[in-house]
C-alpha cells in the first residue's frame, strides 16, 4: 500500500497536480529564467534539490513547533529555515563545486523567494504527509517544475522567431504559451485512478 | 511628495502586476471569484502598507548585508497577523485562499517594494507607496476576477447574473484561463501604453 501511495503522490506532483500548471506555484522563476534551455535545466535541478531538502528539514521543524504549541509561527519559521538553507547551499557550492556555483549564478539566492519551496513545506503540513511522503512530494514536485520549465524554455526559444502582434511582445506571449502548455497538462488529469 | 503622481504610477504606468510583472502566482491562482480577489487584494494592501512603513522606519538600522533576511522576517510577521485575523473573522475566504495567504511572504510585490522603495524613502512616502501599489494590485485582481467569474461561472459575488440559457465557459476558471486572461490583460495594457506614448511623441514633434 505504501508504494502505491508514494507512486500516486509522485505522479500527482509531476503530472496531474504540476506545481506550475495546476497550482500556480513558482511562476516568477518559471517566467524569468526560461529564455534558454540550459539555464532552465540548471534552475530546475537547483529547485528540485532545495525542495527535497526543505521538505525534510521543515518536517522536523514542524514537529518541534507542534510540540511547543507554536503552530502559528509556521510561516515565519519555515521561511527562515528556507532562507538559511539556501544560504548554506550557496556557501557549500562556492567552496566545493565552484563550476556549478558560477553556472547557477544569481538563480541560487532567488530560490528563497520561490513560492514553490515555501508552498511545498506548507502543503506537506496541510496534507499531513509523513516524513517519507514529504520528501517524495518535495523531490517529485521539483521534478515537475523541472519538466515544466524545460518544456517551456524549448518552446520559448522558437517563439523568438515567430510573428505575433506587437502588443504581445515579452511577457504576454509567454503567458499565452504557458496557458497552452497548461491545457496540454490538463490531459493528465484523467490519470487519477490510483487509490489515494 | 506627490500623491496624485504616485497614485497614477501604482494604478497604471508602474502597476505592480501588469508593468513590473510581480506577484504573478497569486494573481493567476486566486482570481476565480470576486470574494477571493477582494480578500487577497485587501490582505496584500494591508501587509504591503504596514511592511513599507516598518521597513522605512528601520531603514537606517538594518545593516546592508542582511537586509533581505530582515525584510522577510518583518513581512512574515505581518503576514502571520493577517493570516490569523482572516481565519478568525472570515473563515470562508481564508479557506478558499488556502495556502496563498501564507505565501504572501514570498510574494515578490512586497519584497520588491521593500527593496526598491521603502529602504530608500521616508516613512510617509513609503506608506503612500504601499497604499497605491496595493490598490494597483487589487484593481488588477478585481478586473480578472470579474471577467473570470462572470464568463466562467455565470455568477457575480456568488449570485447568478447571466440569463439561464448561458453556458458558462468553464475553461476560464481553470489554470489555463488564468494564464490566458492575464496574458491578454498585459498585452492590452502594453498596447494602450504604447499608443499613449506614441501620441505624446507625435504631439511633441508637432510642436
Amino acid at each position: 500500500m505504501e508504494v502505491t501511495r508514494l507512486l500516486a503522490i509522485s505522479l500527482g506532483a509531476i503530472l496531474t497536480n504540476n506545481f506550475i500548471f495546476a497550482q500556480f506555484l513558482g511562476i516568477c522563476p518559471f517566467l524569468g529564467v526560461s529564455k534558454k534551455s540550459d539555464t532552465a535545466i540548471g534552475m530546475g535541478l537547483a529547485v528540485t534539490f532545495v525542495m527535497g531538502l526543505a521538505s525534510a528539514i521543515t518536517y522536523a521543524v514542524n514537529l518541534i513547533l507542534v510540540k511547543l504549541g507554536l503552530e502559528f509561527m509556521q510561516t515565519v519559521a519555515f521561511i527562515l529555515v528556507i532562507a538559511a538553507l539556501v544560504q548554506f547551499i550557496e556557501m557549500f557550492l562556492k567552496k566545493s563545486m565552484p563550476s556549478l556555483y558560477t553556472a547557477l549564478g544569481i538563480y541560487l539566492p532567488l530560490i528563497t523567494t520561490n513560492c514553490a519551496v515555501l508552498g511545498v513545506a506548507l502543503l506537506n503540513v496541510q496534507n499531513e504527509y509523513n516524513f517519507i511522503e514529504s520528501v517524495v512530494y518535495g523531490v517529485t514536485g521539483g521534478l515537475g517544475f523541472l519538466l515544466a520549465i524545460y518544456l517551456f524554455s524549448t518552446v520559448r526559444e522558437r517563439i523568438e522567431f515567430a510573428e505575433y502582434p506587437k502588443a504581445f511582445e515579452g511577457f504576454p506571449i509567454a503567458l499565452i504559451t504557458s496557458g497552452l502548455l497548461a491545457l496540454a497538462f490538463m490531459g493528465f488529469s484523467g490519470l487519477e485512478v490510483w487509490p489515494m | 511628495m506627490n500623491f496624485g503622481k504616485q497614485f497614477k504610477e501604482g494604478l497604471i504606468t508602474n502597476n505592480p502586476v501588469t508593468v513590473q510583472l510581480l506577484g504573478m502566482c497569486s494573481t493567476m491562482a486566486i482570481t476565480t471569484k470576486m470574494s477571493n480577489g477582494i480578500g487577497m487584494g485587501v490582505s496584500v494592501l494591508i501587509i504591503l502598507t504596514l511592511s513599507n512603513i516598518f521597513i522605512a522606519l528601520l531603514r537606517k538600522i538594518i545593516p546592508d548585508e542582511v537586509r533581505i533576511a530582515c525584510f522577510i522576517v518583518v513581512i512574515a510577521g505581518f503576514v502571520t497577523m493577517v493570516d490569523l485575523s482572516l481565519q478568525a473573522f472570515f473563515p470562508d475566504i481564508a479557506k478558499s485562499l488556502g495556502v496563498f495567504i501564507p505565501l504572501i511572504v514570498v510574494n515578490c510585490i512586497i519584497l520588491g517594494r521593500a527593496e526598491a522603495f521603502a529602504s530608500k524613502n521616508s516613512v510617509g512616502a513609503s506608506a503612500v507607496d504601499g497604499v497605491t501599489q496595493g490598490i494597483g494590485y487589487t484593481v488588477v485582481l478585481i478586473i480578472l476576477c470579474a471577467f473570470r467569474e462572470i464568463l466562467g461561472m455565470g455568477t457575480f459575488f456568488d449570485a447568478k447574473i447571466m440569463p439561464s440559457g448561458y453556458v458558462p465557459a468553464g475553461i476560464l476558471t481553470l489554470p489555463v484561463g488564468g494564464f490566458l486572461c492575464l496574458g491578454t490583460l498585459i498585452a492590452a495594457m502594453q498596447w494602450a501604453l504604447n499608443k499613449s506614448k506614441a501620441k505624446a511623441e507625435k504631439k511633441e514633434a508637432a510642436e
